[in-house]
């Protein structure tokens, strides 16, 4: 009998970062050493503490890291909550990699891009703008506009800090919804910071965050002149199965686990409003 | 009968008294009536249907629909009023808010027996005082209306509405009935040809949660079998005891409150008397704290709500179950 | 064709449960009928259909995937698969076989459900033509034939005789199996009965359901009607539609801790209820309207629209006569229309 889709494989967790107050990033690997399976950027895995749950989330890292896989996760629910209080060299089970990819080897290759990410919404695309620093030569410019709701709550702030804003390549825009007293950078709303930076409309746009930070970016996207055909973004839906049968995903004729989760805009505009 | 409804019902909404109206609306075939909220005229004349095949008890759409806008209509059977009656004084539904009329209702026939005995391909289905013509693919037949009555009608507890703003047609009597024979015919088994009885029964159970979201007196916000974090929250047995779980904890939990109405047993997809566990209750009560009908009125305390020096011992309850 | 005689079937279950487990639809002792495992004395229904559907056989309603040993930080995976043993399903309807295709194109498209793939090729499905339909059938508004159902093998009662016919190489073992007790006949009276039957499938009150106005093309225009929130308006939100449906396949996994490990299973789900989609941080199907559409959008129009035109429903009727509040897909249908 062919190893099933449902039987996990065993995950090892070998560093656990805190990200902010309520996101901690898990480094990955194979018992055995090594990644427990390859992915492109923009897919997800199933990842669960037998006995408490098992849940989707996106892989946080770039395929071109070649020793282990990491999750940022945002503590909100039974099975989070579970995976923040575990300690280093706990085991999880983990399946995958599930889902399409942000077209980083088609449509992205070459394009100007701009990305846009709020709060946990980084999580997904720090694996493509990690992916474009590795392979630098394959895109144009990297613009990156990332906010959240203070400094504290920035995912990933060292590694933006002491490598992505240090990349010459790579022109960083950080924003926090409230001033505070130990940052002088730029305070407003995401949306509102894209519309101020007035990116130039050939660009290529990732976005990825809340709901509503989604809905108002893309107005102001659609302000500035970008059309739904150059933004991309990744959605979330409850899974189960992870490959397209279990139902629960299902929005119109797509699965978001198998279909997505990466859409184009103008794909998702052609889907019932049910996400 | 239908006729004065409908006439009840349009002139209510004519006059403003009423926004809606909760009744019963006829479907492809002659039985399969589906409870329905009207709000005109015109739909009431189209769909409204009272006959032997509006069994539902339209009570707990009350809870939904007095808590909107405006006064609701509403038809009940006198079954339907102690359903009712219970609900209100569980304060689930605004009293205030609904027009209640009671109906006379003379039994309801159970499509389901009308099957079992062979009548396939039902065309229509027409009542003359008590006989059922059924016309059919396969040829006509007649069936007189009480062999094909639903069990919890054969044992009808009252003819009597509890409660009602105006009546159309007669009220009746609570009624002696044998509703309790059963139960007694189970009391009597040994544990183990209960217990045996009970596995085969549940066993069939789906989970599918009719019973439940029937059941005027299953109207929490959030059951605890939905509950993720109550630890029982699974949508299937996981193991060969969880079935009977889900329905022994159920009838705990509307001990008491539970008229038995037979909604659940009418609903059940692989018909299991889920009602007689409710009746088995409503047997243990009335023996160990006096006769006690839930919905009957709306101010007395429950048994089971309520301290008196009378109380059985627990001992005594603890006795009865010694085999 | 080969036949047996009606009055010999019992010899004929009898022979071919010596071979693999048989199962057929049998009366419960409290009404309805359900497939059951064939030993002396099960008798077969005449029952036109079982409560249950067949797709519990290859789809049921709780198995185990797989177990866990939690050890300090170390995990344990167990797999828990065993080949399956080979088994017959007799007297299998039209509706219900074709039921088996759109489960099919779920389960077994890329990736395989190794679970349901198992009990599939192990299943021999020996189907029955339909004598006596009900009002409440409609499979021939999804261009089913009812007197011609599809299997491994299909028997055709014309009242006296079973005659039986193998399609596949399943099938010709079934009745390879049993081809010590049947004769050669003559299918002229059978024929009669089929032309009958056909007459009356014709008159059905339902023969003329159309599916016109469904399909994959008309997302819009029926994900937006107004007409959801009256159709659903008393829906109880219960799970009975989807569990005796035939096509209804979506499935929930849990854990259940058993006290000395893990034991990770799926079960039947169902869209309809309200933490179908429940998530951490919200639910985008915040009422019944919008999970009791999604039901009869997924079998009318997305089911449709990856599957060439297919519908998600063989018009068994189940839960015609199984709705506590006679909601169904059928006057879903008739409501949606557009004449």
């Amino acid at each position: 009998m062919n190893n099933d889709t449902l039987i996990p494989h065993i995950g090892v967790v070998t560093d656990i970062r805190i990200d902010t107050p309520d996101v901690k990033t898990f480094r990955v690997v194979s018992p055995e050493g090594g990644k427990v399976f390859e992915h492109m950027p923009g897919q997800c895995a199933m990842l669960s503490i037998p006995g408490v749950g098992e849940a989707m989330f996106s892989i946080t890292s770039s395929p071109t890291n070649k020793e282990y896989m990491e999750f940022s996760i945002k503590k909100c629910g039974c099975l989070t909550n579970w995976l923040h209080m575990m300690d280093v060299g706990q085991q999880i089970t983990i399946r995958g990699p599930y889902g399409n990819a942000f077209p980083v080897e088609t449509e992205l290759k070459g394009k100007d891009l701009l990305f846009i990410a709020g709060g946990i919404g980084l999580a997904p695309l720090r694996s493509v703008i990690n992916y474009v620093r590795d392979n630098r030569a394959n895109y144009g410019d990297v613009q990156i506009v990332y906010g959240s709701r203070s400094k504290q709550d920035l995912v990933d702030y060292d590694e933006i800090l002491n490598e992505w804003m240090k990349d010459d390549n790579v022109d960083v825009n950080l924003t926090i919804d409230n001033p505070q007293n130990d940052w002088d950078g730029h305070v407003g709303f995401v949306p509102n910071f894209v519309k101020e930076l007035a990116p130039s409309t050939n660009k290529t746009v990732l976005v990825c965050g809340p709901p509503i930070m989604i809905k108002f970016t893309l107005n102001a996207l659609k302000e500035i002149g970008f059309t739904e055909t150059q933004v991309y973004t990744t959605m979330e839906l409850r899974m189960k199965c992870g490959v397209g049968k279990c139902g629960r995903c299902n929005i119109g004729n797509k699965y978001v686990c198998k279909d997505g989760p990466v859409f184009r805009y103008d794909e998702l505009g052609e889907l019932p409003d049910e996400y | 009968m239908q006729k004065a409804i409908i006439e009840k019902a349009k002139q209510m909404l004519a006059d403003g008294s009423v926004n809606r109206v909760i009744g019963w609306k006829k479907g492809e075939f002659a039985y399969d009536v589906t409870p329905a909220v009207f709000e005109t005229a015109e739909e009431i004349d189209r769909d409204f249907v009272y006959d032997v095949f509006t069994s539902s008890n339209v009570s707990k759409y009350l809870v939904k629909e007095t808590k909107k806008e405006g006064k609701v209509l509403v038809f009940l059977k006198p079954c339907d009023t102690y359903s009712f009656n219970q609900l209100v004084k569980e304060h689930r539904i605004n009293r205030d808010n609904v027009y209640v009329v009671g109906i006379e209702c003379w039994g309801k026939a159970d499509i389901e027996k009308i099957k079992a005995s062979g009548i396939s391909g039902i065309k229509s289905i027409t009542n003359n005082e008590g006989t059922l013509t059924i016309d059919t693919i396969y040829g006509t037949e007649t069936i007189p209306a009480y062999e094909v009555m639903a069990e919890r009608c054969l044992n009808c507890k009252s003819k009597k509405h509890v409660d009602y703003d105006e009546l159309i047609g007669e009220d009746g009597e609570v009624i002696e009935t044998e509703r309790f024979d059963m139960v007694a015919q189970l009391e009597a088994m040994t544990a183990e040809e209960r217990y045996n009885f009970w596995r085969e029964q549940l066993s069939k159970c789906i989970r599918c949660n009719a019973c439940r979201n029937v059941c005027p007196a299953c109207t929490c916000e959030k059951c605890v079998f939905d509950n993720d974090d109550s630890g029982i929250a699974n949508k299937a047995a996981a193991d060969s005891f969880e079935e009977k779980m889900f329905h022994i904890i159920r009838a705990f939990h509307v001990a008491g409150r539970c008229t038995d109405c037979g909604e659940c047993s009418r609903v059940c997809p692989q018909n299991i008397p889920l009602h007689l566990l409710n009746r088995k209750f409503i047997k243990d009560i009335n023996e160990l704290y006096g006769e006690y009908q839930a919905g009957a009125d709306t101010e007395s305390r429950a048994p089971l709500n309520d301290y008196t020096f009378d109380d059985c011992e627990a001992s005594v309850v603890h006795e009865r179950g010694v085999e | 064709m080969l036949k047996i005689s009606l009055e010999k079937l019992d010899d004929l279950f009898a022979l071919a449960a010596q071979k693999q487990t048989l199962y057929i639809p049998a009366d419960r002792k409290d009404g309805g009928a359900e497939f059951t495992k064939w030993e002396n004395g099960i008798k077969l229904s005449n029952a036109l259909n079982t409560v249950r559907s067949a797709k519990d056989f290859f789809f049921p309603q709780t198995e185990n995937l797989v177990d866990f040993k939690m050890e300090g930080k170390n995990i344990e995976v167990i797999d828990i698969r065993e080949e399956s043993e080979d088994f017959v399903i007799f007297g299998v309807r039209a509706c219900d076989a074709e039921s088996f295709k759109i489960l099919d194109s779920v389960y077994l498209s890329d990736p395989v459900d190794s679970y349901y793939k198992n009990r599939r090729d192990h299943a021999t499905v020996v189907t029955m033509a339909c004598n006596r339909p009900s009002e409440t059938c409609f499979c021939s508004a999804f261009g089913i034939d009812a007197t011609a159902p599809d299997g491994d093998a299909a028997c055709y009662s014309d009242g006296k005789n079973l005659f039986i016919e193998a399609f596949t190489d399943k099938g010709k073992a079934f009745v390879d199996s049993v081809t010590s007790l049947l004769e050669e006949g003559d299918t002229a009276e059978l024929e009669a009965v089929q032309a009958k039957t056909k007459e009356i499938l014709s008159q059905l009150p339902l023969a003329n359901l159309s599916t016109d106005s469904f399909g994959g093309d008309k997302l819009n225009e029926l994900f937006n009607s107004e007409k959801w929130s009256e159709l659903s308006e008393s829906c109880l939100a219960c799970g009975t539609c989807t569990f005796v449906c035939p096509t209804c396949q979506c499935y929930d996994i849990k854990d259940f801790n058993t006290g000395h490990g893990i034991k990770r299973f799926r079960c039947w789900d169902s869209c309809m209820y309200s933490d179908f989609t429940k998530m951490a941080h919200g639910n985008p199907r915040l009422t019944q309207v919008e999970r009791f559409r999604q039901r009869f959008m997924h079998k009318l129009v997305y089911y449709p629209a990856n599957n060439n035109g297919k519908f998600g429903c063989v018009g068994c009727g189940r839960c015609l006569s199984k709705c506590p509040i006679s909601m169904n897909i059928v006057k879903v249908m008739k409501a949606l229309e557009v004449k």
